[in-house]
């Protein structure tokens, strides 16, 4: 197997993200699901980059012509969604530090005049 | 004198220039003054607490439609049966309280709009009054079906009704458009009456609108 430079790159990176991951497990900052989750995935995209004809195959199922384009199509779409939900996210967290500002103010015995 | 039940809610932010007079100008109406310091940079605190009126302090900046739910919590709580939300940068002349109440006094209104239009009175400038202003009242329009004749007008009277019935979670500027969807909602009698505004400073820039309108779209995505 000939691997391009782009490959080499890309796989040193997957090693390093897992490796990232695999440490957060290990102290406890992510449950064992999410271990699993994102280990699940950077294999994925191990194997996509290491077989790329792979998503080809795939990629005409669908009616996409080049796998490459799904992959892209594909990471389009999960970055709107993972877009939208920090979004969502950011919303409830701005409207719980209001609510938490608010009470500290009308707790305060120093709304006396 | 206004009725011992009637509150003033004045949110506050970097206002050391107007706030004084604001007050004092109250002042010789009622003693039911609150201020919402939303954590200003600058003098605001020290001349609000000299004045002797109620004072409550934002510890993080939250915006104006978090102070004025702030404000009218605490007037609720010491049994207000009319709130009116007032601006603290001069623009609005305490005598036409009055009149913004008076229609909730005789049960033609929950809630009572000021508007700068129904009468000459008020000198808009006209790159403010047709770039900014008539575009929001628009908006307000199409956004809430709700059709005013002015726009993002802060000087407003609410009964206490309308006051429980409303929440503004619009901590920004948006709370104003916010506050006419939830008339709608809440199915609230409303009013408005003419309001005089003087112009000091330019206000909301044009910038803000885009703001208004992109957190007003965000808040339709994204709640329930």
């Amino acid at each position: 197997m000939n691997l391009q430079i782009i490959q080499i790159l890309l796989v040193i990176f997957i090693i390093f993200a897992i490796a990232k991951v695999a440490l957060r497990y290990k102290d406890k900052i992510i449950s064992l699901q999410e271990f699993l989750l994102w280990t699940v995935f950077w294999f994925m995209v191990g194997f996509v980059v290491l077989l790329p004809e792979t998503t080809s195959l795939v990629a005409n199922l669908v009616g996409v012509g080049r796998g490459v384009d799904l992959v892209i199509y594909i990471s389009v779409l999960i970055l709107f969604y993972l877009a939208f939900r920090i979004l969502v996210r950011l919303d409830k967290i701005e409207k719980d530090i209001t609510k938490i500002v608010r009470n500290v103010a009308l707790d305060k015995d120093k709304n006396k005049k | 004198m206004l009725n011992e039940k009637v509150w003033i809610v004045i949110p506050a932010y970097n206002e050391q220039e107007n706030i004084f007079g604001v007050i004092k100008s109250l002042q010789e109406m009622t003693e039911n003054i609150v201020v919402i310091n939303d954590a200003s940079k600058d003098r605001t605190k020290e001349i609000v607490k000299s004045l002797g009126v109620f004072y409550i302090e934002h510890m993080i900046n939250r915006g104006q439609g978090a102070a004025l739910q702030t404000g009218t919590d605490f007037a609720l709580s010491q049994g207000a049966e009319i709130i009116v939300h007032f601006d603290a940068d001069g623009q609005m002349l305490a005598k036409d309280i009055y009149r913004i109440i008076a229609p909730i006094i005789n049960n033609e209104a929950e809630i009572v709009f000021g508007s700068r239009f129904l009468d000459k009175k008020s000198q808009i400038p006209w790159t403010k009054k047709y770039l900014i202003l008539k575009p929001a009242i628009l908006f307000n329009w199409l956004f809430t079906g709700i059709k005013l004749s002015d726009a993002h007008n802060g000087f407003r009277a609410l009964s206490q009704k309308a006051a429980k019935d409303m929440r503004i979670l619009q901590d920004g500027m948006a709370h104003a458009t916010e506050i006419l969807d939830q008339v709608r909602a809440n199915d609230l009698n409303y009013c408005e009456i003419p309001v005089e505004i003087i112009y000091q400073q330019y206000g909301q820039r044009f910038s803000s609108g885009f703001k208004i309108i992109r957190d007003l779209i965000l808040a339709k995505i994204i709640r329930k």
